[in-house]
């Protein structure tokens, strides 16, 4: 036997997510069923009339994948945490940081990406024109990538806390306004006929941010939390 | 660079859990072929004794050496070259057996599908291994979670009461494969309640009172 090298590590725990997912699929899937719900209540809340909804159609999609991606988040560490397989991890020899990014990644090709598949979907359905669409799944893209990895470092904050989605979802909104803001304003300046590169590119920018420190921040926060 | 000898040595741990003092000075020191058994009543402090050596848990003071070296200033090699069975089995139920170990164990080692069989046969599972793990007994569980330090490539093993739930052909497995281990120059940590290997030359007692 051989020491495992740390790609292949992070490749097993990203495909052991999966594999666990496509056993709790009803689980997986209800982040995506609240953000259909979600946005097919607008229109019936205020009016079907496309010309009106299309304004606010961007800001909808936007806000209801803010909302399921935070819904999906809370388990995201805890059954690892709970079972003691994230003890585990930490022992591993492997830095612990790309396993949870791998980790994080997973969650985010079970959660954001369907969400931003499904965008151009609902936002047909909201009167959202067909030239917005590419802005509206690229704004998403990034939108989304930024939650999982900024959502992972709340989870791992607060895993140990007892009834921590509150306190999860006050750790992440504030953080997340930013994507919001930009995220919903590039999809309106495109179809405002303006270019949307400036919101996009501050969007890529807090990703990579993100990216960058999220392993160091969640690493860390999951060392604390499997002390107890 | 001549390589240190396996050593592993605590010196005056101390640790509190809440507000409540629970070792106080401990030290010992393990070396190649020795297992050390920790004794003592119920919330004596064996297992934070054990997570400490870990390095899961810091402890307030006192420093754990392994080669001779801090083991939080080189954590990676550490834990490299150690495993830990700790009271949990770290099992996923909605996994099979089989991808148990190949998902947990193979973060540390690349392991074969052979590696795997062999493994959980010498546990005595191999034919629960395409089994889920929520459908196996505790006792199998158990084996299951013991498997995990066969393919570890570890050292050093510290152990959590490695019994819990074992019927008396299990305890046995456990004496073998610690002796095994003692065989092969290794080393071990064990907190138990039990008679476990009571009567071997490489058995060393730390009492916690």
């Amino acid at each position: 036997m051989k020491r495992a090298a740390t790609a292949a590590a992070a490749n097993l725990v990203f495909r052991r997510d999966l594999t666990l997912a496509w056993r709790r699929w009803d689980e997986v899937a209800q982040p995506l069923i609240f953000y259909v719900v979600v946005t097919t209540l607008f229109p019936l809340a205020t009016t079907p009339d496309l010309s009106q909804l299309r304004s606010i159609s961007g800001g909808v999609v936007w806000v209801a994948a803010l909302l399921a991606s935070l819904l999906a988040l809370e388990s995201l560490f805890r059954s690892d945490v709970e079972d003691g397989t994230m003890e585990q991890w930490v022992l591993s020899g492997q830095p612990l940081g790309w396993l949870l990014l791998a980790k994080v990644a997973s969650h985010w090709v079970l959660t954001g990406l369907p969400l931003v598949v499904m965008a151009p979907v609902v936002g047909t359905a909201l009167g959202l024109p067909f030239s917005a669409w590419g802005t509206l799944v690229a704004s998403l893209l990034l939108g989304t990538a930024t939650l999982s990895v900024l959502g992972g470092i709340g989870a791992a904050l607060t895993v140990g806390v007892r009834r921590g989605s509150v306190l999860l979802s006050l750790l992440v909104l504030p953080l997340a306004m930013p994507l919001l803001i930009f995220g919903s304003r590039a999809v309106g300046m495109q179809m405002d006929g303006e270019s949307p590169a400036g919101p996009l590119q501050l969007l890529a920018a807090i990703f990579f941010l993100t990216l960058s420190l999220g392993p160091l921040a969640m690493s860390a926060a999951i060392r604390i939390s499997v002390e107890s | 660079m001549l390589p240190e000898g396996a050593r592993l040595e605590a010196r005056a741990i101390n640790a509190w859990r809440g507000d409540r003092h629970i070792l106080r000075d401990v030290s010992f020191s393990v070396r190649e072929g020795e297992f050390l058994k920790i004794t003592g009543p119920n919330g004596v402090g064996k297992t934070t004794l054990l997570r400490v050596v870990c390095g899961l848990l810091p402890a307030e003071n006192g420093v754990v050496e392994w080669r001779g070296k801090p083991v939080h200033s080189s954590s990676d090699d550490y834990h490299t070259d150690m495993v830990y069975l700790g009271h949990l089995n770290s099992l996923k139920a909605d996994l099979t057996a089989r991808e148990n170990l190949k998902f947990l164990a193979g973060l540390r080692e690349a392991l074969t599908d052979a590696d795997i069989d062999a493994a959980l046969d010498r546990v005595g599972i191999l034919s629960r291994g395409d089994l889920e793990a929520r459908s196996l007994s505790a006792g199998q569980k158990r084996r299951l979670a013991l498997a995990r330090l066969l393919v570890s490539g570890a050292v050093l093993w510290i152990l959590d009461e490695p019994v819990t739930n074992l019927d008396v052909a299990g305890i046995g497995l456990v004496e073998d494969l610690v002796r095994e281990h003692m065989a092969r120059g290794g080393l071990a940590l064990a907190a138990a309640h039990q008679r476990l290997l009571d009567e071997e030359p490489f058995l060393r007692r730390l009492e916690l009172d």
